[in-house]
C-alpha cells in the first residue's frame, strides 16, 4: 500500500509545468495536496462538485493541449462519475494523466466501503473504455521508479494507485480549511496557464 | 395539423460564432438534435459529447480556466441531474456559463403536463439563474443577451430552447 502523501510527493516531483487538479479529499490539510506540492499556482483543488475533478481536468486539458494536466482522483469520486472514462476516451487528450487513489473506501466520510470495492479494476475499466494506456501500482518504490516512463506515454493515461485509507470523520463544517479558496485557485491557475 | 419549422440551426450557430464560443459541451436531446450535423461539420466550434449532464459544467469550468469560451447544450431534464455541478462549479466559482437548455414538454398553446417543463423555471428561479426563451429565429439574438449577461454578472445564464422543430 502507498501512503497518500508519498504518492502526491512523487507525482509533484515529476510534474514539471503540469497543472494538478484534485478531488475532494486531496484538499485535506493533513494528508492532501496543500501539505505536499511545491507549485501551488498550478494546483487546482475541485471541492465544488462531487466526483467531477476528472471532468474539470478534461476541459482544462482540451484548453491547453501543450501543457500536461494531472488529475488526482479518488476511487469513490470516480465511481460517482464513471461516465467520465468514456467522455475522456472519446476526446482523447494526449496531455491528460488520470491518477486514481484506490483505497476502497469513502475516506472523507468515515471510511465506508465504495460499491464493488475489491472487485472492480480501474486499470481494466480505463483500457476497456479506450484510454491510451493504464498502469497500477501498490508500492511506493515501484511508483517512484516507473513514473518517468508513465509520463512519457501519450494520454489519456490512467494510473491506479493502491493507497492506504486515511479516514476523516469530522463533519465538513468543523474541518480545518485551507486559506486558498477554489476561486483563488481558479484565478491563479488561469493566469499561469494563459501566460 | 402540420407544425412549421420556426427555429433553424443556422440561427443558433450564428449566435454561437458571434459570441466567439469555442466549445459546445453537450448531451444530445430531441429539442436540440437538429443542430448536431451542422455543429459537427463546423470547424470553428469543438463539440464535446458527455455521458451525463453533470459532467457538462465541470468540463466547461476546465475549458474556462484554460481560456476557452464553452457553452453547455443539454435538455431541461439534464439541469435536474446537474444540480451539484451547477451549484459547485457554476454559481460558487462565478463561472460565466451560458447553458442552452432544451425545453422538453413546454407548450405555450396548451397545458404543460410534463414535469420536466413544469419544474424547470422554478428551479432556475430558486438558484437565481436568469434565463431567456428562444423559439424562433427572431429570438436567436437572445443568446447574445445571455452571453453578455453571463460575462457581466460572472454567473451562469440559461437559454431555454422552446421548440424541437426546424431542421
Amino acid at each position: 500500500m502507498i501512503k497518500n502523501v508519498d504518492a502526491v510527493r512523487i507525482i509533484d516531483e515529476h510534474r514539471g509545468e503540469a497543472v494538478i487538479v484534485t478531488t475532494m479529499g486531496a484538499g485535506n490539510q493533513s494528508f492532501g495536496l496543500p501539505a505536499v506540492t511545491h507549485r501551488q499556482e498550478l494546483d487546482l483543488p475541485v471541492a465544488g462538485a462531487m466526483g467531477k475533478a476528472s471532468s474539470v481536468a478534461l476541459g482544462l486539458a482540451l484548453a491547453v493541449p501543450d501543457r500536461k494536466v494531472f488529475v488526482l482522483d479518488g476511487d469513490g469520486s470516480l465511481v460517482m462519475n464513471l461516465g467520465t472514462l468514456t467522455t475522456i476516451s472519446n476526446m482523447a487528450p494526449e496531455n491528460l494523466y488520470h491518477f486514481v487513489f484506490e483505497n476502497g473506501v469513502y475516506a472523507v466520510t468515515g471510511g465506508q466501503p465504495i460499491p464493488a470495492a475489491g472487485k472492480l479494476s480501474f486499470q481494466g475499466m480505463a483500457m476497456e473504455a479506450g484510454y491510451a494506456a493504464s498502469f497500477e501500482f501498490d508500492d511506493t518504490e515501484e511508483l517512484a521508479t516507473n513514473i518517468d516512463s508513465v509520463l512519457k506515454e501519450k494520454g489519456p493515461v490512467l494510473v491506479c494507485l493502491r493507497t492506504a485509507p486515511e479516514i476523516e470523520n469530522t463533519p465538513v463544517q468543523f474541518r480545518e480549511k485551507t486559506s486558498r479558496t477554489m476561486r483563488m485557485a481558479i484565478e491563479e491557475v488561469s493566469t499561469a496557464v494563459r501566460a | 395539423m402540420e407544425r412549421v419549422a420556426v427555429l433553424h440551426p443556422s440561427s443558433i450557430i450564428a449566435e454561437l460564432k458571434r459570441n466567439n464560443f469555442t466549445h459546445v459541451v453537450w448531451l444530445p436531446d430531441s429539442e436540440t438534435n437538429f443542430m448536431y450535423h451542422q455543429l459537427t461539420a463546423d470547424p470553428d466550434v469543438t463539440l464535446v459529447p458527455v455521458c451525463r449532464e453533470g459532467e457538462t459544467m465541470a468540463i466547461a469550468a476546465g475549458l474556462w480556466v484554460g481560456g476557452k469560451k464553452p457553452v453547455a447544450l443539454i435538455q431541461n431534464t439534464g439541469i435536474f441531474e446537474s444540480g451539484d455541478s451547477i451549484r459547485g462549479l457554476g454559481l460558487d466559482v462565478n463561472q460565466p456559463l451560458v447553458m442552452l437548455v432544451g425545453y422538453r414538454g413546454w407548450d405555450k398553446h396548451g397545458i404543460t403536463t410534463d414535469s420536466a417543463a413544469r419544474f424547470i423555471e422554478h428551479i432556475l428561479h430558486a438558484w437565481g439563474i436568469n434565463y431567456y426563451l428562444v423559439e424562433t429565429d427572431e429570438h436567436a439574438p437572445r443568446i447574445s443577451m445571455a452571453a453578455e449577461e453571463a460575462e457581466r454578472t460572472s454567473k451562469p445564464v440559461a437559454v431555454l430552447i422552446g421548440t424541437e422543430f426546424g431542421a
